[in-house]
């Protein structure tokens, strides 16, 4: 559950990145935030995970709110979300296993329970069989399925990509899309940023188009820049 | 999921850490060692100069010689005015004749002896003092008293170890606290690299919701564990240079005064205190790196 009340921010050097946004995403939903470049996506999505505070207006993920929270339980609030960034973020000098692991200690997870929780969110990402892979010896599609897989190991409420399928080809893109939509299905809230036009309209999702810090449009059925197809 | 303390993680991780980049952390523990060694060097100097003047303390006394003109009587009356000084702890009064029989004592031999008469020899008070750095204020009293003649003492050995020894502790002092703070920044620089190098992998743990603590605690193990290293190769070191100097003092020595005090027997304490000193560095120049961290 995520809501964004008259949020505004500014950032330091004095560029209004967000002017007055308001936004309610409700537990088990898919959202697609859309807009062209600069217009404050990735900003809305650090403001959400803590990455930065914001300069106006009320935030509440998952129960907590963001604008009074004490700074020792920000990290209890992250573990209620899994991050997925455009550029994987894997750990190169571990295994897949091993990525998924240090997910689970960080968040001081029993050796008992990685044994147990890994096997099966490798398999559902289709991973099962490259456990022992490196980073560097997988493709780009099964790397960002390996970060799928870490922002799912800890059972997050709510999973976040930052443009998961920028640097991928379309059919790794559709495929990784299949694969966030499968795991909404499973009931865990999505929050997709990208900049994909077909792919949006592919899946008939509610569509939150930000343009230059405001919140543009806001419906459901795959529309994008307005245009509805 | 429960939170727990996963002592083996970090462990694990701070040890594999100081191999990451070798050579900073061996910069670190070179200067543990160099400052546990001047800690210890001068400590030690101290300790053993203590022990001579504790050694000199015992026999802590001097002589009071009494005018040849005064009569055994005369003489014996001036106690009471010697113990009245302050510092004077006991007073014992020996005549001529006696000082003599002492003086005579193994020096059968010697023919000039014969011509010694025992009024050469003045009657004379034995004095203790009970604070050996406040000799030269007691024996400036003693003279001034009717009827003593002259003084003997050895108040220039005596002070010699107190100033020694003032400004061993002094230059110990001075130079413990500056390598201190040297050592302390040196570790807080590599655990400061430390984190360099690991600054993906903690971005990750953050983002997936480590807490602080946990990120912090694998580099609190490492400066440890860099300082308890320091701390052990000091003792060692320590040890060579104690047996090597005690070594050369002991033979280029003419003076009985100066005794050492064997390493083996204080050990344990010097263990003990490099020990704690290495990981109280270590630890502390970690939480000096990682203070950042306790920001989110
Ligand atoms: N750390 C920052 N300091 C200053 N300005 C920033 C910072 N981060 C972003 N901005 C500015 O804020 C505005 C919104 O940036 P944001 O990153 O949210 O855009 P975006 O929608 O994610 O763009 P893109 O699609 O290119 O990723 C931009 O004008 C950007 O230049
Ligand atoms: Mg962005």
């Amino acid at each position: 559950m995520i809501r964004l009340i008259d949020v505004y921010k500014e950032y330091d050097n004095g560029t209004k990145a967000l002017k007055g946004v308001n936004m309610r995403i409700d537990d088990g939903e898919f959202v697609f935030l859309v807009g062209p470049s600069g217009s404050g996506k990735s900003t809305v999505i650090k403001l959400i995970t803590g990455e930065i505070a914001a300069t106006q207006g009320k935030l509440m993920v998952n129960g907590y709110s963001l604008n009074n929270i004490a700074p020792r339980q920000i990290p209890y609030m992250r573990r209620t979300l899994g991050i997925i960034f455009q550029d994987f973020r894997l750990i190169e000098k571990k295994t897949v296993y091993e990525n998924l692991s240090f997910a689970m200690r960080a968040i001081g997870a029993s050796p008992r329970e990685v044994r147990r929780r890994i096997p099966y969110v490798l398999q559902l990402v289709g991973l099962d069989q490259k456990a022992d892979r490196y980073p560097g010896q997988l493709s780009g599609g099964e790397q960002q399925r390996v970060a799928i897989a870490r922002a799912l190991v800890n059972n997050p409420s709510m999973i976040i990509a930052d443009e998961p399928t920028g640097n991928l080809d379309p059919q790794r893109s559709l495929e990784i899309m299949m694969l966030l939509e499968r795991i909404n299905e499973l009931g865990t809230t999505m929050l997709v940023v990208t900049h994909e036009k077909n792919l949006v309209n592919r899946f008939a999702k509610r569509v939150v188009a930000i343009e230059n810090g405001r919140i543009i449009s806001d419906e459901t059925g795959g529309y994008y820049n307005g245009e509805k197809i | 999921m429960a939170r727990r303390f996963d002592a083996g993680y970090y462990f694990s991780e701070g040890f594999h850490s100081i191999f990451t980049h070798g050579f900073m952390s061996f910069a670190a523990v070179c200067m543990i060692v160099a400052c546990l060694l001047i800690m210890g060097s001068f400590s030690l100097l101290a300790v053993n100069l203590d022990h001579m003047l504790g050694d000199l303390e015992a026999e802590n006394e001097f002589l009071a010689y009494i005018d040849e003109n005064y009569t055994e009587e005369q003489a014996l009356g001036l106690q009471a005015e010697i113990e009245a000084i302050p510092n004077v702890s006991k007073v014992t009064f020996v005549t001529r004749a006696q000082a003599l029989e002492d003086w005579k004592e193994g020096r059968e031999q010697n023919d000039l002896l014969d011509s010694l008469q025992p009024e050469v020899l003045r009657d004379r008070y034995r004095i203790h003092v009970s604070d050996i750095e406040q000799l030269g204020q007691t024996v400036d009293q003693v003279e001034l008293i009717q009827g003593v003649a002259d003084t003997s003492v050895a108040l220039e050995i005596a002070q010699g170890f107190v100033l020694v020894r003032n400004i061993a502790t002094g230059v110990a002092a001075v130079l413990i606290g500056i390598l201190l703070i040297v050592s302390l920044f040196i570790i807080a620089n590599t655990i400061k690299l430390a984190t360099f190098y690991r600054r993906e992998e903690i971005a990750i743990m953050k983002m997936c919701g480590a807490t602080n603590a946990f990120v912090q605690w694998p580099f609190v193990v490492e400066g440890m564990l860099l300082g308890l290293t320091g701390a052990l190769i000091a003792f060692f070191a320590q040890w060579g240079i104690y047996q090597l100097v005690a070594k050369l003092v002991i033979q280029g020595n003419g003076l009985s005064l100066v005794t050492v005090t064997s390493y083996l027997s204080m050990a344990r304490n010097i263990l003990a205190v490099f020990c704690g000193t290495g990981a109280l560095i270590g630890v502390g120049g970690s939480l000096l790196a990682i203070r950042k961290f306790l920001q989110v």
